[in-house]
């Protein structure tokens, strides 16, 4: 018997959704050795880690708190994956989303109205969506990477935050504290579910999520988007723009990731603070490819990384885990992802051995 | 400023660009070959802090440098087998072994913060070091960044002077035509891949055994990063690498400086933070624009799978 | 030498069979070459000629079946165990690489170079003896593609082969190129050297070979003596069937000029293009017009600029049914009437990934009205999806197979398909049977016809100058980047075509330093 590795001619479309779900089980697998090695009771680890979260009213609230931004910055970030597009600085237009609408909130402090909190969204979506557009000018321009610059521009809009935070903004009845004052009534997101922290940002990200799917299979933007990623020769010849298609993926996206980031602000965290995210900007990016890069799946995908964030907390309360682990296990489904991506592509078939043209 | 305190940055400079020249180079190899491997910050950090583990636990720093270059690489396998193997894009593996490295480093890096361990020994050559101004400029530096020279000079030679140098930009430059006349492009790759994260895993060790030294969670704050663009910047040759390293060394201890002297024109201290970071985007547009644009010497095959028929 | 000396053949194969998935590429394939014997392997596209010298390379490997080297049995494990044995190659698709020096591309592909300055005191000596001169300084990709091809003869010759493979050599060249190539041939040939001459131009098999092994369809079908046959009956063996002709409208109507294109300049893009030079020319209504040239002369470039992927510098350089369109854009252009069929097929003309559904939303979405307000209309995308793959014959599970999954000549009728039924004022055809077999190139062939036919202005871009005598009315030449004036096809000759095809700056340069290397040695 020998092993065979022919090439499909079709992408397994059964495989290709089954795959992130032995992603997950091939990860837990690794996860029950790696709490072994370190000396930890795997069972009772796993045990806080993926199970018990899920077994009060409280926790499932806090997964879709925290799904919630994971999915609205990944279905942006998946549209400009599609494409091709790699923004890897969704951190950085969440940042700077977070800065523009806690700036209208601090502006308007304690001042009534219904109109302040949508002002506000419309600030997080235009201050990511600016953000964004220098990596997108700088690659149509001058086709810079954009991968670096986005990234690069992630380090600047947190240091640009502590400056606010540290400076201008900071609270004056906040004992020095790195804040800025907490936002008044009307500035905050309402909470949908009494007695947790559940707020609108969850509904309006799965509407998003579900906008976003309508888009990518049904018009000819989607359709635009998906040939630039796929064979940009063929999108020259069909007659759509590559600038065009760089420019509405990196402003959707930074626009999303502005949008989380005020959600942020706006809900569980109420005021700006130097940390706003624990790297929803980049774990978004697991939960993109997770999701299989379809805006559906990211749904899914944005529950389960989720839930590595609110087992990592719970497993280190109940077993004295290190925070750490959250960040292992992320990358870890990640590379097992793609790893088993090549299932999709490719058939591995046991054959009797091919006899050689001869010995010679 | 004295003369002194010239011969005392410049020092620093060198430091300070240690790091990313070892980390660049090795990417450099790589690209050379046609591997766009985007984990280099990841792979840095498991350098850093498996240098850092072995240095305080066996009390051996040479053990230490060794253990740093191996765990990068260890890392750069993994991704070799997923993208070389089992072709997966290289994009989207680079930045699985980024966050891959960050939450690895930090799990095995959570029972040594805090924890001081002794700067790498300065070669010191008993009369020649105590001249002014030459002794501690050229002989008051560890082992480290005086094999990051030598590397630079073995990098150049190997790829410009060498067979081996000639096959592994020959698969970078078309992997089909290479296979085709018969290398084993997966296996130069692998090579290549390798030797990049030996690379980086070496410049992580420099900054927790040297530059800081200690461990700090994510210490290299997106000096990988740089490297990827300072490859770009020196259009994939390991001189200009050089020089692109000691630009941006320059970068940091300026601001480093600027805020140890209180400041810069009354700036807040973040604004000089941001400096490396800013220069870095600058640097990549001056070189996408300017009227060399289009001769960029970047290898044909640079992140294209492969995958040879039999 | 026509007849294999009673000594052992140089080379023999003993059924040589080889799968891929899905498909036979070679089955019980036997045959045998004598020393100093130009044998032709003949067969058109897809017969597997080219899996069949790869294994003899040492490329790939064959699943069952042997290799007899004098005499001997051998295993022939990768191409530098076939150089070993003396085995060279000349790729049809070259194996060079563009950034690198002469010296540095046969460097490696010779295995005991020693130092570098030998080398190209040693390249030197080749080329001037075999009439292949090269500069081994210079980098490839400043090389045209006839000198591209004497690095990789002179890289074989190096090595003093016992055999060397040509795959397809002639398909790059212009003809006096070709009758060059031809002496080289012939005398390595006269000093030991046996060839396996790959092709499916029968009169070249003709000219050049002592005997030919026939394949189809992976199989040897028969073994002959090239100059005792005639073209045709060559032919029938290779197709397996009487090979039908297109049938030729009576007489050309010369209408109006439906695409008239004048002083269109395009700076190259990137360091290894070709500028376009004042390009000037008409097609007219019901005209097939031909654009002749070697590869990589401004025929992406030309093709690019006239379906609008890259506009023109001003509007009035690209008049359309005498409307400026230089400044308009691909799907401006063609939903004005000006379809293109590019010469690659997957990734340009096609996205391989996607269904052959969304492979005719990809060009027909705005002549057969396939999107209202923004969204796709999935029903109407699927019965035009099936119109082409039924009007064309093309062989498919259904609309929904990916497009990479259908066979060259399926793809390629698919794309003419999706265009000709466009119904469009004029069509730009890049190599529209680039690689495709005999049966479906007749089918694309015909299809051209008819729809000139029917008033529209073809322009057929192709280095196939047989494909173009065939189909155009007149025909102009691409070299560097800059058009000759046209000539009327039926009374232009060969050689005058094969002139322009070389530039004739550039043939001054080489035609007698070569002649008179070519007569020192023999």
């Amino acid at each position: 018997m020998s092993l065979r590795i022919e090439p499909r001619t079709e992408q397994s479309r059964t495989l290709l959704y089954l795959t992130p779900l032995l992603a997950v089980a091939l990860t837990v697998v690794c996860g029950f050795f790696i709490f072994l090695f370190m000396g930890y009771d795997p069972q009772a680890s796993l045990y806080h880690f993926f199970v018990s979260p899920l077994l009060t009213l409280y926790g499932l609230s806090e997964l879709a708190v925290k799904a919630g931004p994971l999915i609205m910055i990944a279905v942006g970030l998946a549209l400009g994956f599609r494409a091709g597009i790699w923004n890897i600085g969704a951190e950085g237009q969440l940042t700077m989303g977070a800065i523009a609408g806690g700036g209208v909130a601090l502006l308007f402090w304690e001042q009534q109205g219904a109109w302040i909190l949508p002002l506000m969204a419309l600030a997080g979506i235009l201050g990511g969506m600016a953000y964004a557009a220098i990596p997108a000018f700088l690659k149509t321009k001058f086709d810079v990477n954009e991968i670096l610059t986005s990234l690069m521009l992630t380090y600047v809009a947190t240091l640009f935050l502590s400056i606010l935070v540290y400076g201008p903004w900071r609270d004056p009845a906040g004992f020095n504290f790195p804040q800025s004052r907490m936002f008044s009534e009307w500035e905050l997101l309402p909470i949908i579910l009494e007695g947790t922290r559940l707020h609108l940002g969850f509904p309006i990200a799965v509407l998003i999520a579900i906008a976003a799917w309508v888009v990518l299979t049904k018009t000819v933007v989607g359709f635009e988007l998906r040939v630039v990623g796929q064979a940009p020769q063929a999108a020259a010849y069909a007659g759509f723009h590559r600038n065009r298609v760089v420019w509405l993926c990196l402003l959707a996206s930074g626009g999303l990731a502005g949008l989380a980031g005020l959600f942020e602000i706006a809900g569980p965290i109420g005021q700006l603070i130097p940390t706003l995210t624990p790297g929803y900007g980049f774990t978004a990016i697991i939960v993109a490819f997770l999701g299989r890069l379809h805006p559906i799946g990211i749904i899914f995908a944005g529950l389960m990384m989720a839930l590595s964030y609110i087992g990592g907390e719970n497993a280190q309360v109940e077993v004295g885990l290190p925070q750490a682990i959250t960040g292992v296990f992320q990358g870890l489904l990640l590379f097992i992802l793609l790893a088993t991506d090549f299932l999709t592509r490719y058939r591995i078939r046991f054959t009797a051995p091919a006899r050689e043209a001869r010995p010679a | 400023m004295s003369l002194d305190a010239m011969v005392l940055i410049l020092i620093t400079v060198i430091s300070a660009a240690t790091p990313l020249l070892y980390a660049a180079l090795g990417e450099l190899v790589a690209e050379r070959a046609g591997v766009l491997n985007l984990g280099v910050e990841g792979m840095m950090l498991a350098g850093a802090v498996t240098a850092f583990a072995v240095t305080v636990t066996t009390g051996s720093a040479s053990l230490g440098i060794v253990a740093g270059a191996i765990a990068g690489a260890v890392l750069a396998f993994a991704f070799g087998v997923l993208t070389l193997s089992l072709l997966a894009n290289q994009v989207a593996t680079g930045l699985a072994l980024t966050i891959f490295g960050i939450g690895l480093s930090a799990l095995v890096g959570a029972g040594f913060v805090g924890i001081p361990v002794e700067r790498l020994p300065r070669l010191a050559v008993p009369g020649v070091s105590d001249l002014p101004v030459l002794g501690p400029l050229l002989f008051g530096h560890d082992v480290l960044v005086y094999l990051g020279l030598l590397m630079t000079f073995g990098v150049a030679w190997f790829l410009k002077r060498t067979r081996g140098g000639m096959i592994l930009r020959a698969v970078g430059e078309s992997d089909v035509s290479a296979h085709s006349i018969g290398y084993d492009v997966i296996k130069v790759r692998y090579l290549a891949v390798l030797f990049g994260g030996l690379m980086a895993g070496l410049g992580g060790a420099f900054l927790s055994l040297s530059y800081t030294p200690m461990w700090v969670e994510e210490m290299t704050a997106g000096r990988g990063w740089i490297a990827l663009a300072l490859v770009v910047f020196a259009s994939w040759r390991p001189w200009r690498v050089l020089l692109g390293a000691y630009l941006f060394g320059g970068v940091t201890i300026l601001q480093l400086h600027a805020q140890g002297a209180g400041g810069l024109f009354g700036l807040p201290a973040q604004v000089l933070s941001m400096l490396p970071y800013l220069a870095t985007i600058l640097v990549l547009t001056i070189i996408a624009a300017g009227p060399w644009r289009g001769r960029l010497n970047a290898p044909a095959s640079l992140g294209k799978p492969f995958r040879p028929a039999t | 030498m026509s007849e294999p000396a009673a000594a052992p053949a140089r080379l023999e194969l003993r059924g040589i069979t080889k799968r891929f998935p899905g498909v036979i590429a070679n089955s019980e394939v036997s045959f045998a070459v004598g020393p100093g014997e130009i044998h032709a392997l003949l067969g058109e596209n897809g017969a597997g000629k080219s899996t069949l010298v790869k294994i003899i390379y040492g490329v790939l490997h064959a699943d069952e079946g042997e290799l007899i080297w004098q005499g001997e049995p051998v295993r022939i494990a990768d191409p530098k165990a076939a150089r070993r044995l003396g085995i060279g190659m000349v790729f049809q698709h070259f194996s060079l690489f563009e950034a690198m020096t002469v010296l540095e591309n046969v460097a490696l592909g010779v295995d005991d170079v020693t130092d570098l300055g030998t080398l190209a005191a040693k390249i030197e000596q080749v080329s001037k003896a075999y009439g292949l001169p090269l500069d081994p300084r210079r980098e490839v990709h400043t090389l045209s593609v006839g000198e591209r091809q004497r690095i990789e003869i002179v890289r074989c010759l190096l090595q003093s082969p016992k055999l060397l493979i040509m795959d397809e050599p002639t398909s790059v060249l212009t003809p006096q190129e070709v009758e060059r190539l031809f002496e080289t041939l012939r005398i390595l040939a006269q000093e030991g050297c046996s060839i396996l001459y790959i092709s499916h131009k029968l009169h070249e098999i003709k000219a050049l070979c002592d005997r030919a092994t026939i394949l189809r369809g992976g199989k040897v079908v028969g073994t002959c003596d090239p100059k005792a046959e005639t073209a045709r009956s060559m032919a029938q063996q290779m197709i397996g069937a009487e090979l039908r002709t297109p049938a030729r409208r009576a007489g050309t109507v010369a209408g109006q000029a439906r695409l008239a294109v004048r002083g269109l300049s395009l700076p190259a893009e990137g360091p290894f293009g070709t500028s376009l030079k004042d390009i000037g020319f008409e097609v007219r209504a019901g005209e097939i017009f031909g654009i002749a040239g070697v590869a990589g002369n401004g025929q992406a470039e030309l093709f690019q600029a006239l379906s609008g992927e890259r506009p023109a510098a001003t509007a009035d350089a690209i008049r359309l049914d005498d409307r400026p369109v230089g400044r308009v854009g691909a799907g401006g252009r063609r939903a004005q009437g000006l379809c293109a069929v590019p010469e690659e097929r997957n990734g340009h003309a096609a996205v391989p990934d996607m269904s052959l559904i969304d492979n005719v939303v990809l060009s027909a979405r705005q002549r057969k009205a396939l999107v209202t307000r923004g969204f796709i209309l999935a029903g109407r995308a699927r019965a035009f999806a099936e119109t082409v793959i039924k009007a064309f014959d093309v062989r498919t599970p259904g609309p929904t197979a990916a497009a990479r999954s259908l066979s060259g000549g399926n793809l390629q009728k698919f794309v003419v398909g999706r265009e000709v039924l466009q119904a469009p004022a004029v069509l730009i055809a890049a190599q529209p049977t680039w690689g495709v077999d005999a049966g479906a190139a007749v089918a694309i062939h015909q299809a051209l016809l008819d729809l000139a036919a029917g008033g529209a202005a073809i322009l057929v871009i192709s280095q196939d100058l047989d494909e173009l005598l065939v189909l155009t009315d007149r025909l102009a030449v691409i070299n560097g980047g800059a058009l000759s004036p046209p000539l009327p096809t039926a009374g232009a000759s060969l050689d005058q075509i094969g002139l322009l095809m070389g530039g004739l700056h550039g043939m001054a340069e080489h035609v007698p330093a070569h002649g008179s290397a070519v007569a020192d040695v023999a």
